[in-house]
């Protein structure tokens, strides 16, 4: 009868030696103590961090000339949020891995109008505004050409955009309603209105903060913070945690592709660095049935070390 | 009902199936092979232990809700032992596969082992993602502004909104840990079934 | 229970120390956890197992 061929990588030969005493409820216990103890050690001597979350309202407070710059991008539609395609709206195809048009193919499906939401309708919450509703009314009726004027005289004269005295002064004639939104969206956002607007819009209950989190990621200050605590992606800052704190090591490799070519000047970085990643979590899954990477243990021959009683044993036999 | 009838049961079926696996002193056994014998070995119950604590916090922390910790030191004092336990779950869950890739655990009809090991351990990545989303601080921001453009890229993200902060608090208490719990179940269940891999053969007789 | 009222004997809130060499960049304390990580699965495969006497016995 033919026997199987007996592959040292994958089978092993039944086991005819001996067995010695073992209590796993105890091993269990004693390392539940252990690493119960442990986690308490660190508590008590460590702590954790707990920076308080940046609000709309810090934001604009502490730099209000980034706030305004950016209140006009969400206006004239050039913000971050306003380009960035799938899942938020159609102004881009998105990234692509290779001919996969990934996001675009699911689609829209978080609606997010910058135009809308970020500035017209938060505006239009604030009551007793009789120059702003008059001003909300001529954008309304205005056409898209109309409002592509004004956006872009404003656009043109924001280079030389300051606040002065708790108001957006810029130099811009023919810019319709725009600057009064500019200079209004901005003075809500300091008094903490602009915050409460766009979390609960036409709801009470809310726990989705989709609009106030890509507002404030589209301006400078959330990400010169991040910038400043080394959080940043050119910072390897996905494996980092604040302060000194121990972060995220295992995500190293995950970061690690974002710092070199060609994903470090890629567009479409983060869909190719997911694609390999994937792909490298699947070749871990199935390292059992990969030839020479399976063999990598016997190769190295680490286990010797580790069963070196048990080939003691053998070879006084 | 007759004997037959009994016999055909679902019941007696699934029950007779889990006993022949997994008989009472395969499940909790009093031995171990003599090979299993090196600290390398720990490491495996480490993690679980870690997973225990890592779920105790959690479960305080959940007891006053989200923001809780924000104004109160002993809710404070609890996300610190829910930081460091995942801290310790991650380094014991990294060293344990270290240690047993280097025994080529797979062998002998082990490969499912390591698959719900690896599928585990990237279910835990999961978690501790959207771990991280739910703090409610500033970190939670920044971390939710950044992967939304990993996860938007794939197309997931038009159904997993990284900035929807009660669907991600939602995943990290209930789906997520309930799927870390079935899988880190099934691996132990499989290494008692399988039992621990024995050492690699120094002289085997390779048949033709 | 006192220490609950106690913030963190050594709490680690200061701005992070950080390592550079080429394009790595590397906290000191995800160096240390990885340094850690490294040198336990070292010790855990050398340092000896206590029982031998006995699983010499049952061999």
């Amino acid at each position: 009868m033919r026997t199987k061929r007996f592959r040292p990588d994958v089978d092993v030969a039944p086991w005819k030696g001996g067995h010695s005493p073992y209590d796993i409820i105890k091993e269990g216990t004693i390392a539940l103590v252990v690493v119960g103890l442990l986690t308490l050690v660190f508590a008590v001597v460590f702590g954790s961090p707990d920076e308080p979350a940046v609000t709309i309202k810090t934001w604009s407070n502490a730099t209000p000339v980034d706030f305004a710059v950016t209140a006009l991008s969400e206006l004239n539609q050039t913000s971050g949020s306003a380009m960035y395609g799938a899942p938020y709206n159609n102004a881009s195809v998105g990234q692509k891995l290779g001919p996969l048009e990934l996001a675009k193919w699911v689609g829209a499906r978080v609606p997010v109008n910058t135009v809308r939401d970020f500035v017209i309708n938060p505006l239009k919450s604030l009551p007793d505004q009789p120059v702003l509703t008059a001003d909300l009314r001529q954008w309304s009726k205005a056409s898209a050409s109309t409002r592509a004027l004004w956006l872009k005289d404003y656009t043109k004269a924001s280079a030389n955009l300051k606040v002065v005295n708790g108001q957006v002064t810029v130099s811009a004639n023919n810019a319709g309603p725009v600057p009064v939104f500019i200079n209004d969206l901005t003075q809500m956002a300091q008094t903490g209105a602009l915050d409460q607007a766009l979390v609960t819009q036409s709801e009470f209950y809310t726990t989705n903060f989709t609009l106030p989190l890509l507002f404030l990621a589209d301006g400078s200050y959330l990400s010169n913070l991040a910038q400043h605590q080394h959080l940043s992606g050119d910072q390897w800052g996905m494996m980092n945690e604040l302060g000194n704190y121990p972060g995220q090591a295992w995500l190293w490799l995950y970061t690690f592709w974002y710092q070199i070519p060609p994903f470090n000047s890629s567009a479409n970085a983060d869909v190719l660095v997911w694609g390999l990643m994937m792909a490298l979590s699947v070749v871990l899954l199935l390292v059992p049935f990969i030839p020479g990477l399976r063999s990598i243990p016997r190769k190295t021959r680490i286990y010797r070390v580790i069963w070196r009683e048990h080939y003691q044993g053998s070879a006084e036999e | 009902m007759s004997y037959t009838e009994i016999e055909r049961q679902w019941t007696t079926r699934l029950r007779r199936r889990f006993v022949h696996l997994l008989p009472p002193e395969k499940l909790l056994p009093d031995t171990q092979p003599t090979y299993v014998s090196s600290w390398i070995y720990v490491f495996g119950v480490t993690t679980l232990s870690a997973l225990v604590v890592v779920i105790a916090s959690g479960s305080l922390l959940a007891l006053r809700g989200p923001q809780w910790w924000h104004t109160s030191s002993v809710g404070h004092f609890v996300n610190s032992l829910h930081l460091w336990s995942v801290e310790i779950f991650f380094f014991a869950m990294v060293v344990h596969l270290w240690g047993k890739y280097f025994m080529a655990a797979w062998r002998g009809g082990r490969a499912l082992t390591w698959m719900t090991g690896v599928v585990t351990f990237l279910t835990s990545i999961a978690a501790a993602f959207t771990g991280y989303v739910s703090q409610t601080n500033f970190d939670s921001q920044w971390i939710s502004t950044q992967a939304k453009d990993g996860i938007n890229a794939t197309g997931a993200g038009a159904y997993f909104n990284v900035l929807n902060m009660g669907q991600m608090l939602m995943w990290h208490i209930l789906l997520l840990p309930l799927a870390a719990v079935v899988l880190t179940a099934l691996h132990v269940l499989l290494v008692r079934i399988k039992g621990v891999v024995p050492p690699f053969e120094e002289h085997v007789e390779v048949n033709a | 229970m006192p220490f609950t009222h106690v913030a963190a004997l050594l709490p680690l809130d200061t701005l992070g120390h950080y390592l550079h060499w080429h394009f790595i960049e590397i906290s000191v304390a995800n160096f240390i956890v990885i340094v850690l990580m490294v040198a336990t699965f070292i010790t855990a495969l050398v340092a000896p197992f206590p029982g031998r006497r006995r699983r010499k016995e049952n061999q």
